[in-house]
């Protein structure tokens, strides 16, 4: 069974946290996947640098910009990445716009994910229908689970459908908003987790956007299986570097 | 073969909705109701009396007497320098501006490069009574103050991008941020054929009402409606897709697409997106565009900041792949020249952009009976300092 959903069938809340490949430094990848796993978190998003991030606020999109300036690249991460098996179980994503997969090649950038063992990708502009009818088969040959996003605006029906197409959980975005640009939870959000959670669905789903310390994790996670935290984990790196990761994790779980 | 979108949004193997899901609701509400509203006899009435008595339409067609001698051809110019505002833009945003307030919409958005698109917007929110935010590069802020000024008399706001290069692919990353953010209240009025499905067919429709009139007038002088060539400048390529519009079908009809070359393809430094791009994703698009062998979009040049975008509208890549469309490049100072040129052999001062389509006459043979028509997509007033600059006028 694939990492991922080995995870999710865990009885617990999960902390998924996500990073920018090649930020601060070059080569701190492997460094911070190891780090982030001996301090108990459950779940890594490598997020995969791109010159224009749509849907990232501006913590990211500099951590973006700086990695690309450090000279990152699809190629270099898969070089990082290539023996990271030995010394890590934690279910790893990759969480990337989807030019840069586009110009590697589909079928090889899911190929050399398999290889690594990367469990699953998230890709924010690779909207659903696109994927159903194009990719979904590569994606399932080389057993990679493929994360859909929904929000407050996202339909039911349309929610259904996302539900039918996916195979692992289901990224809850938490408000209208791009990453990074919310500070705690209100009566909105609460109705909002509650309401999906009410759906049913066969996929879990991660609270992602706005949790930024032990108490949006909490709000997130009392209707959600988990949530993920992006932002908030980059400033930290930015302001007390790779070695403050345990510190940051232990303040949350 | 058909040259226009399909019931998917593409054009051939381009366009599409390529955005993430926060987007999807607008997006999906726009293109679910753009074909309906336009269509409905009380917009059709609005926005052709809007393009009349305000904007100024028609446009004239005028036999450019000395060029053609010159040439040794028929050279007709489509004045859209001669809109309200002083270029085409305005055509598009008199049709969305209608277009949002039918759905409701109270807060607009817009991203601008050169200014030109953001002065058309602001325009037609100060006619509608709209709140107008316009989103530009932080470095296009201080090459454009003229235009940056008019926004703000027109009662805009401009909002520095200062993410990225701080030009026009960034202010359209912000506009598009902007939108995520305030997915009920607002509506993005995107300023060229770019953009996921439906803005990149929306757009072409409002513009295409340049090559409706092109045709008239073509019958009312030439007795005939169709040219043989027609010409126009590609940036994200509004201007170009409006004046073809009505041409796509008509074989006999020859499409030229003029791309900025800047210092030259090999240069470095240039925008010519058909040389230099390969098929990609931006601004939830998959089109040609300019990008590093790993994906990443590369920043564009050109002296024009109106053609100075890393991609290209879908329908010019579908164009440009099914050869339906030349496309030529030209290079600053062949357009510059012909600024110069064209001021003192017509007595027209073309926007930078504009005067890219006229080098075509250097790099193509036409004969005597051919009737060559090109787009003067707008007026060279706000590039009088870069004008003023390079000739040391």
């Amino acid at each position: 069974m694939n990492r991922i959903n080995q995870k999710l069938q865990e009885d617990k809340k999960i902390l998924s946290i996500y990073f920018s490949a090649g930020y601060p430094n070059l080569n701190d990848t492997v460094q911070i996947i190891q780090d982030l796993e001996k301090s108990g978190v459950d779940m890594i998003e490598i997020g995969l640098p791109f010159s224009d991030p749509l849907a990232d606020g501006p913590t990211i999109q500099e951590s973006s910009t700086k990695a690309l300036e450090n000279g990152m690249t699809t190629k270099l991460l898969f070089e990082q990445l290539e023996n990271i098996r030995q010394s890590v179980q934690i279910p790893l994503i990759i969480m990337g716009y989807f030019n840069p997969i586009l110009q590697y090649g589909i079928e090889d950038f899911c190929k050399k994910c398999e290889e690594i063992g990367i469990d699953g990708l998230i890709i924010p502009d690779l909207p659903v229908d696109i994927y159903a009818e194009n990719y979904k088969e590569t994606f399932e040959k080389y057993g990679l689970i493929n994360v859909f996003l929904i929000t407050p605006q996202t339909s039911e029906e349309r929610i259904r459908y996302i539900d039918s197409v996916s195979n692992g959980f289901i990224y809850m975005v938490s408000s209208a908003s791009v990453t990074g640009s919310s500070t705690g939870f209100g009566d909105i959000q609460t109705n909002y987790f509650k309401r999906i959670s009410e759906m049913n669905l066969k996929n879990s789903q991660i609270v992602g956007f706005g949790i930024s310390n032990k108490e949006t994790f909490s709000q997130a996670t009392k209707f959600g299986k988990g949530a993920i935290i992006g932002s908030a984990f980059i400033k930290n790196l930015t302001e007390n570097g790779v070695s403050s990761i345990e510190k940051f994790v232990s303040k949350i779980l | 073969m058909s040259f226009h979108v399909n019931e998917k949004g593409f054009y051939g193997n381009f366009g599409g909705a390529y955005i993430p899901e926060m987007l999807y609701p607008n997006v999906e509400e726009l293109r679910q109701n753009y074909l309906k509203i336009t269509a409905d006899k009380s917009f059709q009435k609005e926005f052709h009396e809007l393009l009349k008595d305000y904007v100024g339409r028609p446009t004239p067609l005028y036999f450019a007497e000395r060029l053609s001698k010159e040439y040794n051809t028929k050279i007709y110019l489509k004045r859209e320098d001669l809109c309200h505002t002083g270029a085409h833009k305005v055509n598009n945003t008199i049709g969305q501006i209608l277009l949002a307030k039918r759905l409701g919409k109270t807060r607009i958005i817009a991203e601008t490069g050169a200014g030109q698109h953001g002065v058309a917007t602001a325009t037609v929110c100060a006619l509608m009574g709209l709140q107008c935010i316009v989103y530009m590069g932080e470095i296009d802020i201080k090459r454009q103050a003229p235009n940056v000024a008019r926004m703000k008399m027109l009662g805009a706001e401009v909002r520095p991008a200062t993410s990225g290069s701080k030009t026009l692919k960034d202010a359209t990353n912000e506009a598009i941020r902007d939108w995520i953010n305030n997915p009920i209240d607002t509506y993005y009025i995107i300023g060229s054929v770019v953009g996921p499905h439906p803005y990149p067919d929306m757009v072409a429709r409002f513009q295409s009402v340049i090559s409706e009139e092109i045709k008239a007038q073509l019958l009312e002088k030439e007795g005939q409606e169709n040219p043989d060539y027609v010409i126009a400048c590609v940036g994200g390529g509004s201007n170009a897709a409006g004046t073809f519009y009505h041409f796509l079908d008509e074989k006999e009809v020859n499409i030229i697409a003029v791309e900025a070359a800047g210092k030259g393809i090999d240069s470095g430094e240039s925008a010519a997106t058909s040389a230099l791009g390969k098929i990609g994703i931006i601004h939830g698009s998959k089109t040609l565009l300019m990008q590093s062998p790993d994906g990443q979009i590369t920043e564009p040049y050109s002296i024009s900041a109106g053609l100075d975008y890393p991609g290209v509208g879908p329908m010019h890549a579908h164009l440009f792949e099914t050869k339906r469309a030349e496309f030529i490049s030209i290079t600053d100072d062949e357009a510059m020249n012909w600024g110069i040129k064209m001021s003192q052999t017509e007595g027209i001062i073309p926007a930078i952009e504009s005067a890219h389509a006229f080098a075509v006459l250097d790099k193509k043979k036409f004969k005597t009976a051919d009737i060559v028509v090109i787009n003067l997509s707008g007026r060279g007033d706000k590039d009088l300092n870069t004008y003023i600059d390079y000739f040391k006028l």
